[in-house]
């Protein structure tokens, strides 16, 4: 890639390359229309221009030609907007087997929490080959998590998660831009993203001084308080936590809503706005108690609990996402 | 009673609209819509060069990586008052209120608009709109972009927002009640004879454009409002903090700010389609279509707003859909492009540099058409969006279309409004300089979006200086373009020759009546008992250009 004038970034992620096609297909049917169209223009104009004695021939249009023009290019269009989705399918499901890494984005600044308990600022150390998601939410205004090396971009917004997938190909220092303005040093927060070999990887993880995310969250439940109600041994006044994340949650009102990072999320902060049928809304809000590095903490540790590698492994029968035992059916 | 006696007007004499009163009054408490054009033409293009002026200041912060020309706060402020401005007060009233305002009763044989009053009214509220945002700017200006996007409009930015969404809010209603009046001269005051399939395209266009302006405004007012009362209520609609949703914001903002795209294309392809005709002297090909895709886009158009908010985590499959309507809106305006190609076909094609203008906007805005599709194309522009590929997009669309059109139309219709020839020679390099500098300005901006440059970057890395200079150089080509008609305009009032009622052997009521038009028009009401663009039945003018 010449660094005087630049074509592409660089091509660093398994869906970079898929881009590029899509991107290089448009390119070339874009191309053939334009040359076709300025072509048909000039040669019309020239070919017809106004002479003497020469009358302008009377046409009122053809039905079959405006079908023809409107049908033909639909059809091109429709191969864009299906192979365009094939793509955004890929780059926004996220596959099971991934690595996590919180993002927390503040005016201006990026703030990276590995799950072993790395943090860093501005800065992002991901292994080559090994899938990454990225769980994101702004402690402020709206900004956008945007890899050009990988072709992703996310929003990051305040008050909720969300989430963004890669699988690094190419060893490198890429940058890492913010692409929603928000504000004075919006061009300020930038930052790399530092694709390494799983050795060097290892080796920079290991000098973390921290315990990891869900070791963080473990304290902050009990020293909160969350463990007095949401116990594991015995039904507590809150819906058992064990194995119940990524499961389906019924409602008090009816509803079925998956537990997901922004179902905790909202439970810790707005805990009234989604009740677990047969429980009562008790629990106190946690609203400007718990910073959102500390709710991230929490929900890796939720998460954690439902991870049988680190659960233990007679929870299999516990009833699906917290409901008390005593209230099955509705 | 009538003992006094009203002298009969001198016939020898006739006066027009020009010369109908030579007051400052005269003209600022007008009702005739020619007028109230003449002051839109004014106060628009004093935005104009307001914006533009604003515009050429990023272009100078940009030339450098580094942040050297101005503070960052002072960037940001500077390209929120270049979109402001060019959006609210040049883009949306340029061609309906002051193309739109002169022709449309001149098109349709009538004497003025239905509420000439109201007419007048949406030019003071214009001004008083204008005059907020020029002391916005002179207090400190705003730094939220043009988009607003809460919650740093309502939270975080420290500046002048509340006056700014006045202002925005004010502008509205003038683009409303320009609307509402189009809607019901249409409807209302066609000459006899002028059925609907017998319109000017330019009319269809004209409709199509008052149909958003009447539906989507009210939707940026009521947002404006919300906005202000988070800001300073500290209600929560938007600001998750106080229980609102972020993403709110943007699905009304955009569901007024992407129709009003085509409250801003619209107008500009109805002049076109009068241009082709007129200097292929010959029917438009498949008029039917031609108009009804005018308002199959102002339909459609309503319905893709959420294509703005890709990455800004939205469903899948919500995503899904809005991805397809956009392809499907990109139908008519492909429609378009091939009808007025197919109508130079057999056609007698003259070089008037109107007609060069709508070569340009046929050129433009097919790139500005066809990277909208990239941008529609899901997995793509989650790469592109947010970056200067959106950014040349949209000015492909709206700079390249929306000012070409323009352009086009005022050297087309000068001599009506002005009664003048502008110099023909002239005329031809500023447009070359126009199409030239555009180009060079934006096409760039493409590639430097795709490698990776955000908007909105007041500092970037340097492997993207290169790209960034070859825009400037652009825009100051595109500047000087800008900047000669103003000159050679001004001298024609004075100097250029007298252009004659109808100086392109043109169809169209317009052209039937004197240049400069009288006071009502019309001697006599007109009766249509033709098609239009019956050019069959108007000898060509020879010479190129058709002036003298």
């Amino acid at each position: 890639m010449s660094k005087f004038l630049p074509l592409w970034p660089d091509r660093a992620s398994t869906i970079a390359g898929q881009v590029d096609a899509l991107y290089i297909y448009l390119v070339l049917v874009s191309a053939v229309m334009t040359l076709l169209i300025f072509v048909a223009v000039a040669v019309l104009a020239i070919k017809y221009r106004r002479r003497p004695g020469v009358l302008p021939h009377p046409i009122e249009g053809s039905p079959i030609l405006e079908i023809g023009w409107s049908v033909i290019p639909f059809g091109v269009m429709l191969t864009f907007f299906i192979w365009g989705a094939v793509i955004y399918f890929k780059e926004r499901t996220p596959p099971t087997s991934s690595t996590e890494v919180y993002v927390v984005a503040k005016q201006w600044m990026w703030k990276i929490e590995h799950m072993e308990g790395q943090r860093e600022i501005n800065e992002l150390h991901v292994p080559v080959g090994q899938n990454v998601k990225m769980v994101m939410t702004s402690q402020d205004v709206i900004h956008s998590f945007f890899i050009p090396a990988f072709r992703l971009k996310q929003d990051v917004i305040p008050g909720r998660y969300t989430t963004l997938w890669f699988n690094a190909t190419t060893p490198g220092v890429y940058h890492l831009f913010c692409a929603e303005y928000c504000g004075t040093s919006h061009s300020g927060m930038i930052g790399n993203v530092v694709v390494m070999s799983p050795q060097d990887y290892s080796q920079w993880m290991a000098g973390g001084p921290s315990a990891p995310l869900p070791e963080q969250g473990k304290q902050l439940f009990a020293s909160l308080g969350c463990s007095t109600c949401h116990r594991f041994d015995i039904q507590g006044r809150g819906p058992n936590l064990q194995s119940a994340f990524g499961k389906p949650v019924l409602l008090e009102d009816g509803r079925t809503v998956t537990m997901d990072e922004n179902y905790v999320r909202e439970s810790i902060l707005n805990p009234t706005a989604k009740i677990v049928s047969g429980f009562k809304p008790v629990m106190p809000t946690f609203q400007g108690l718990v910073s959102d590095e500390q709710l991230n903490a929490l929900v890796a540790y939720v998460k954690s609990l439902a991870q049988p590698a680190s659960g233990t492994l007679n929870q299999a029968a516990v009833a699906p996402a917290g409901q008390p035992q005593s209230k099955q059916v509705q | 009673m009538a003992t006094t006696v009203i002298p009969a007007q001198p016939i020898s004499r006739p006066t027009n609209y020009l010369t109908n009163g030579f007051t400052l009054k005269s003209w600022l408490l007008t009702t005739d819509h020619k007028r109230i054009a003449i002051l839109y033409l004014i106060s628009v293009t004093l935005f104009f060069f307001l914006g533009g002026f604003f515009a050429m200041l990023i272009r100078l912060e940009l030339l450098t990586p580094q942040g050297d020309l101005m503070h960052a706060d002072s960037y940001n402020k500077v390209f929120t008052a270049h979109g402001m401005i060019m959006v609210f007060f040049f883009l949306i009233p340029v061609v309906p209120a002051i193309l739109g305002n002169f022709l449309v009763p001149l098109m349709i044989g009538a004497k003025d608009l239905a509420f000439p009053r109201i007419n007048l009214l949406s030019w003071y509220l214009y001004i008083v709109a204008g005059g907020i945002m020029i002391h916005v700017l002179l207090n400190g200006g705003v730094d939220t972009g043009w988009t607003l996007y809460s919650p740093f409009s309502t939270q975080f930015s420290n500046t002048n927002v509340i006056e700014a969404g006045i202002a925005i809010f004010i502008v509205g209603f003038s683009s409303i009640f320009t609307g509402l009046n189009f809607i019901v001269t249409v409807h209302r005051m066609r000459a006899p004879g002028l059925t609907w399939s017998r319109l000017p395209l330019f009319i269809w266009a004209q409709y199509a454009t008052s149909l958003i302006m009447i539906l989507g405004t009210p939707v940026i007012a009521i947002t404006t409002v919300m906005l202000a009362v988070e800001r300073l209520f500290h209600l929560g609609i938007f600001d998750p903090k106080l229980g609102g949703d972020p993403l709110l914001f943007q699905h009304l903002f955009w569901f007024y700010s992407h129709p009003a795209v085509y409250i801003m294309i619209l107008p500009s392809m109805g002049v076109i389609s009068e241009l082709i005709t007129c200097f292929s002297h010959k029917r438009v090909f498949g008029y039917k279509i031609v108009a009804l895709s005018s308002i199959a886009i102002a339909v459609i158009g309503f319905l893709v707003w959420a294509h703005h908010m890709f990455v800004t985590g939205i469903s899948l499959y919500a995503a899904l859909i809005f991805s397809f309507i956009t392809f499907f809106v990109g139908v008519p305006s492909a429609i378009k492009v091939f009808n007025w190609t197919a109508t130079l076909y057999r056609g007698s094609i003259s070089f008037a540099t109107p007609m060069l203008y709508a070569f340009g906007f046929i050129g433009l805005f097919t790139i500005g058409g066809l990277t909208g599709l990239f941008l529609a194309s899901l997995g793509v522009d989650v790469h592109v969006t947010d970056t200067y590929f959106v950014v040349s997009h949209f000015h492909y669309v709206m700079v390249g279309g929306v000012v070409m059109g323009y352009l086009g139309g005022m050297h087309f219709w000068w001599p009506k409004i002005s009664g003048r020839m502008y110099p023909e020679g002239w005329a031809k390099l500023s447009a070359l300089f126009v199409f030239v500098g555009f180009n060079l300005t934006f096409f760039p901006q493409f590639v430097l979006g795709y490698v990776g440059m955000p908007r909105r970057y007041w500092q970037y890395p340097p492997e993207f200086q290169v790209l960034n200079v070859l825009s400037t150089a652009g825009a100051s080509v595109l500047a000087v373009g800008y900047l000669l008609p103003m000159v050679y305009f001004a001298w024609s009032l004075r100097y250029g020759p007298i252009a004659g009622p109808n100086p392109w052997n043109a169809a169209g009521l317009e052209w039937k009546t004197a240049s400069p038009p009288p006071t009502f028009n019309f001697d006599e009401t007109p009766v249509v008992t033709w098609e239009a663009y019956n050019y069959d039945e108007i000898e060509p003018k020879l010479e190129d250009g058709g002036i003298r």
